[in-house]
């Protein structure tokens, strides 16, 4: 399972940046962001070298983060990487609440998910073959 | 023999014509003594010799604090100054004070009522009481002496101040109640304990009766677990009398009001009418059997309700809610009467959420909207927009519920509800001057 870090921001000018400067001055590798945003706020969701580290500074500038454990799968960097993963989820009757994607080297994809049942993803997963990535091997 | 503390479990019918006979004296006393309700009355048609129900008083007019404020300081007496043994005063905050009389008889019944708080803790001569409220022209520190004294408890008469001799006299003269405001009780504890002095191990303290403040059920758990022992409410205010007009009894469940000296009833603020039992409101108090300075329909701008049933205890006075603050925080969002506590009080059933909170008062064409903003607590687990959209759901669907009026939830981040001065600006009115 991979620490993702998850924020929440008010939908205000600055905000993010604010996030990412505080994340900075931690000495906090980010490898992947993304923001899920409604009229009034936004959940940044932030894959990172130091997820620990990340959510303290963050509270420490008065700022609501917390840790998420999320599914993070290796996946080959082609056509068709993410649909035969997404098909293995359909066949293990699994509800993906979210996810995203990001390439950490050139020939592998890092595909992010939060599922219903992570415990039952991952042993189903390994089976199958895919990698299961956790923070470590992302350095 | 009858006892002073028999008339706590009279029956209701006894009670309530025991407080007719009071009321329909008090009203005509009024009239006939003071010039000020002469005036009112004449003035306002009220006719002090047609009350004949507890109801015919709701046609009898207010009196306001500012109405004891023109008066100062004898006006409103009703007895010559000859009759009267002592004065009190209330801190004038805001200008004038207002000025209390007390005959003997008032003193009496005033030790009565506060005796009542030792009697609810099965006390009485084998207990120390330590009054540490300040002994003066407020009413806090002679009320519970009063009230000691009644009871038969070795009185100590410590006022305020000098806290470590406090703790001293306390574990030398082995204090059981102890008597002050719950934020001095929670000074005294935290002081004993940074002297090395454990106060449930050395002070043989059981009850503290303690009041003037307002207090949270939380600040009471911590100061009940710190001092190992029972804190009773106890409310009163010095327009009626002083502490003692109602106090909780061990059940903890409301403050059973002396109605055999106070006729209590609940009002909307706004319109002045009479509320049903269980609503909240604000309480006006008639005196009963008030000598020097007795009033009817007193506006104490205290918001509390009185609550339906029977206490667990089994006495008979009716009980009055803990106090939800004052009548000048009351806001009106489309003709519904709303009190922040009340709102406090649905937020206190989210965990997923800080004590802090702002309500945002605007308009939309002729419709308040009101937003509540809060923040999410560190340890909420927002991961997914739908857990806080949840969590706004319910609060919405619990605000409405309790407050019969649509508020709208925002999950807002910690920095944005400004503090001044620890606490939160409550309340941003940006209806503008037409409402
Ligand atoms: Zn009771």
């Amino acid at each position: 399972m991979l620490e993702q870090v998850t924020v929440f921001l008010e939908n205000e000018k600055g905000r993010l940046s604010a996030l990412t400067r505080v994340l900075a001055d931690a000495g906090v590798n980010m490898y992947a962001l993304t923001i899920a945003e409604t009229s009034d706020y936004g959940l940044v969701r932030i894959v990172c070298d130091k997820p620990a580290q990340a959510v303290d500074a963050l509270r420490s500038a008065d700022m609501r983060a917390i840790v998420t454990k999320v599914l993070a799968v290796a996946v080959p960097n082609r056509p068709g990487g993410l649909a035969d993963l997404l098909d293995a989820f359909e066949e293990l009757d699994l509800n993906i609440e979210y996810g995203y994607c990001f390439s950490v080297h050139g020939d592998e994809a890092v595909d992010v998910l939060k599922v219903s049942d992570a415990p039952r993803a991952c042993v189903a997963l390994a089976d199958k073959g895919y990698r299961l990535v956790d923070t470590a091997d992302l350095a | 023999m009858k006892r002073p503390q028999d008339i706590l479990t009279a029956p209701r019918a006894e009670l309530e014509a025991l407080q007719l006979e009071g009321v329909k004296k008090t009203v005509i006393k009024c009239y006939e003594n003071v010039p000020f309700y002469h005036d009112l009355y004449d003035e306002a048609g009220f006719d002090p010799y047609a009350v004949t129900t507890l109801e015919d008083l709701q046609k009898a007019p207010f009196t306001t604090k500012q109405d004891l404020r023109d008066n100062y300081p004898f006006n409103m007496f009703a007895v010559p100054m000859e009759d009267v043994r002592e004065i009190h005063m209330s801190s004038g905050t805001t200008g004038i004070a207002t000025v209390g009389g007390y005959t003997e008889h008032d003193l009496d019944i005033w030790g009565d009522c506060f005796a009542r708080g030792v009697w609810y803790a099965d006390g009485g001569p084998q207990d120390v009481m330590h009054v540490c409220y300040g002994y003066g022209l407020f009413t806090g520190g002679l009320g519970a002496h009063y009230g000691g004294v009644k009871a038969g408890c070795t009185t100590i008469p410590m006022s305020a101040g000098n806290t470590e001799r406090q703790i001293r006299v306390m574990r030398e003269m082995g204090s059981t109640i102890l008597c002050c405001t719950p934020s001095y009780a929670m000074h005294l504890a935290d002081t004993a304990l940074s002297m090395g002095i454990d106060p449930k191990k050395e002070f043989k303290l059981r009850v503290g009766i303690h009041g003037a403040e307002a207090f949270s059920d939380n600040f009471r758990k911590d100061l009940e677990d710190k001092i190992g022992y029972k804190v009773l409410d106890v409310y009163g205010l010095t327009e009626t009398m002083g502490p003692g007009v109602a106090i909780e009894c061990m059940e903890q469940n409301g403050l059973h009001l002396a109605e055999d000296h106070f006729y209590a009833e609940v009002i909307d603020p706004k319109t002045g009418e009479v509320l049903p039992d269980g609503e909240w409101g604000e309480l006006v108090l008639t005196t009963i059997d008030r000598e020097a300075t007795p009033v009817v329909r007193y506006r104490t701008r205290d918001i509390t309700r009185i609550l339906p049933g029977e206490c667990a205890c089994g006495r008979t006075h009716r009980r009055i809610d803990r106090l939800h603050g004052r009548t000048d925080d009351m806001l009106i969002i489309r003709g519904v009467n709303v009190f922040p506590s009340q709102i406090e009080d649905v937020m206190k059933t989210f965990d997923q959420i800080s004590s802090w909170y702002q309500i945002e008062l605007t308009r939309k064409g002729h419709l308040d909207v009101v937003t509540l903003k809060v923040e999410p607590n560190p340890d909420f687990d927002f991961d997914e927009v739908r857990a806080i959209e949840l969590l706004q759901r319910d609060m919405q669907e619990r605000l409405k519920s309790a407050l019969s009026v649509g508020i709208r939830v925002r999950i807002v981040e910690p920095r944005s509800i400004p503090r001044s001065e620890g606490k939160a600006v409550r309340v941003v009115d940006l209806r503008g001057d037409d409402c």
